[in-house]
């Protein structure tokens, strides 16, 4: 039982701070979370903390893949300005 | 309101023969925009660049990139990307590790004598980042202690840390504040970090402010000088800012920046994809004015990215970017010297800019003639810094805006003319860049330079500003004067402002 930090992640350490367990590693490209070591904040905390700074949506994910933070959960974006947005972030990463 | 002014009314007749001495007192302001401030407070900020309009001018800051994380989230903020192109705030090229950073302020304020100021502005919070903030902090106040120290934050942990910033000498913090009230917060910031829970809306907009508010009281109380950022946000918080400016001031900020939203599709952000404009020139200057009362407003501010180095309005970041900063030994900096170097140059600009402020104020008024009512009128200066207009016209990245009327000449701003971006594939703008410069000098009827090509003089005419190298190499103010009264005598300011609006 672990969470996942995907290639969204922009290294920006917040996780790093509030994680309980030690658990993150600033790995590149990207962050990682040790498995052995995440508790997924269990019983310490009511939200994952890592999940409950990170700004980036859909950078952790739940052990089945799914986004902690869904598209538009953090910015307010709404879905039909979405696609606009990658559209952009895509030009961008080229 | 008490603006920073320099009248240009009539002058004794005495005070003719001082005509030699006149040098620029800075961005307009009177030789002293801080003057109301009491004299402890202005010696800590003659010298900081960011602080009084004047020292921009001479004095160099820079930033270090220590502060990746953050704990709240503005909708005027992506932290995801960094173009090239652009330069706004939260965006860096490169973090620097508190080592790194180190090395990178030794080696500037060395090769930069000018160099006054160190900040941590992010490009998260670096009060959300305690350890590598104050890391930098710790080892700069040991070794590099002639540079003061300074750090931006959205305040939200600020209470926590009020000791540890007076403990590290910071005298200068900026609390970026951008509302009171929780109602109009919600509408700017989606989510904080605090005890351990991701917080929204309203509740989140309230504990945010109370936060802000308790770091400004605790900071003042401490006699540490506060200054308030609040981004300009039509039709969300640009009614609001007059009771902001009016709340933070009571309190004790010794200067209030209000600042242009940025926001385009391109950075992604939630206002950039929403379309919510920016405030035009004329309505940030026209709120700058309202939020002014007695208290300085800044007009002088850059937005610079939390890895700027240099002068404000340049950034030499790239020559001292991180793999040559990797392959300096700090044992080969002779700071000692360097410091020495430093106070003998800052002594000298310390010394003039004291001069400037003893002079009597009347000193634009030389040539003795009574001024009759002349409506007032914006011109654009091209100046690479020093006060002077010394700067082509086609080299200009930005003009200075001064408006001269009857009662003085008044820095209002100043004008980008890439506008953040200077164009390439992802960016997509037709418009030549003479057209945007145009658009940019909008409500303007002059335009100062030291030399202008044919083209964009005509150009410039056919949009009905005037442009004129005729006073190059002279102080700004003086020469916004003497075009003023030049276009008084021959009847062109008698009609009311036939003026194009600003854009």
């Amino acid at each position: 039982m672990a969470l996942i930090i995907n290639h969204l992640c922009t290294c920006c350490d917040a996780c790093l701070h509030v994680c309980p367990n030690d658990a993150i590693r600033a790995e590149q490209p990207y962050y990682l979370i040790e498995t052995t070591l995440c508790t997924e904040c269990l019983g310490e905390y009511a939200e994952a903390q890592c999940a409950a700074i990170c700004p980036i949506e859909g950078a952790i994910l739940d052990e089945l893949g799914v986004p902690l933070n869904p598209p538009g959960s953090l910015t307010g974006i709404p879905p039909h300005k979405l696609a606009a947005l990658q559209r952009i972030e895509m030009q961008l990463q080229k | 309101m008490k603006l920073p002014v320099i009248p240009i009314i009539p002058v004794k007749a005495n005070a003719g023969t001082d005509a030699g001495g006149c040098a620029s007192a800075g961005c307009g302001s009177a030789p002293d925009a801080l003057a109301h401030l009491p004299d402890e407070i202005r010696r800590k900020v003659q010298d900081h660049p960011c602080y009084s309009e004047q020292a921009h001018h001479y004095f160099a800051r820079m930033h270090v990139a220590v502060a990746p994380a953050c704990n709240i989230q503005c909708n005027y903020c992506n932290r995801k990307f960094d173009c090239a192109n652009e330069s706004r705030p939260g965006v860096v090229s490169e973090l620097l590790s508190p080592d790194q950073a180190v090395k990178k302020v030794l080696a500037v304020a060395a090769a930069i004598p000018q160099m006054t100021v160190l900040g941590i502005a992010g490009p998260g919070d670096p009060l959300a980042n305690p350890e590598r903030t104050f890391a930098t902090f710790r080892e700069l106040s040991e070794r590099a202690p002639d540079i003061k120290l300074c750090v931006s934050t959205n305040g939200l942990r600020l209470p926590e840390f009020a000791d540890e910033i007076a403990h590290h000498n910071i005298d200068h913090v900026t609390i970026t504040i951008n509302c009171v009230d929780p109602e109009i917060g919600a509408r700017i910031y989606p989510w904080i970090y605090w005890n351990n829970r991701r917080i929204r809306g309203v509740e989140a907009a309230r504990i945010l402010i109370e936060q802000q508010q308790k770091g400004l009281e605790m900071l003042v109380a401490k006699g540490i000088l506060v200054k308030v950022n609040s981004v300009m946000i039509p039709g969300v918080n640009d009614k609001h800012l007059p009771e902001v400016s009016k709340l933070v001031k009571a309190k004790g900020a010794f200067l209030h920046n209000v600042m242009p939203l940025i926001a385009e599709a391109e950075h992604g952000t939630y206002y950039g994809v929403m379309e919510q404009p920016g405030p035009t020139a004329a309505e940030l200057q026209s709120l700058q004015d309202a939020c002014s009362g007695d208290m300085a407003m800044m007009r002088h501010c850059r937005q610079c990215r939390a890895d700027a180095v240099g002068m404000l309005g340049e950034d030499r970041g790239a020559e001292f970017s991180l793999d040559k900063i990797d392959k300096l030994d700090t044992q080969d900096i002779d700071y000692a010297s360097a410091m020495a170097r430093r106070k003998v140059v800052h002594e000298e600009i310390i010394g003039k800019l004291e001069a400037q402020r003893q002079w009597p104020a009347a000193k634009v008024g030389v040539g003795g003639t009574a001024i009759t009512a002349g409506r007032p009128v914006l011109m654009a200066v091209a100046t690479t810094g020093g006060g002077v207009i010394n700067q082509h016209f086609g080299h200009a990245r930005e003009f200075l805006i001064y408006e001269a009327s009857d009662m003085d000449v008044r820095f209002i701003g100043h004008r980008k003319t890439d506008l953040y971006c200077s164009g390439g594939n992802s960016c997509g703008e037709e418009e030549s860049v003479l057209d945007k410069t145009i658009a940019a000098l909008a409500g303007c009827e002059v335009v100062l330079c030291a030399k202008i090509g044919y083209e964009p003089w005509g150009a410039l005419e056919a949009a009905g500003i005037q442009p004129s190298g005729e006073h190059a190499m002279e102080p700004i103010e003086d020469a916004v004067a003497a075009v003023w009264r030049e276009m008084l005598a021959a009847g062109k300011l008698a009609t009311p402002a036939a003026m194009k609006k600003c854009a």
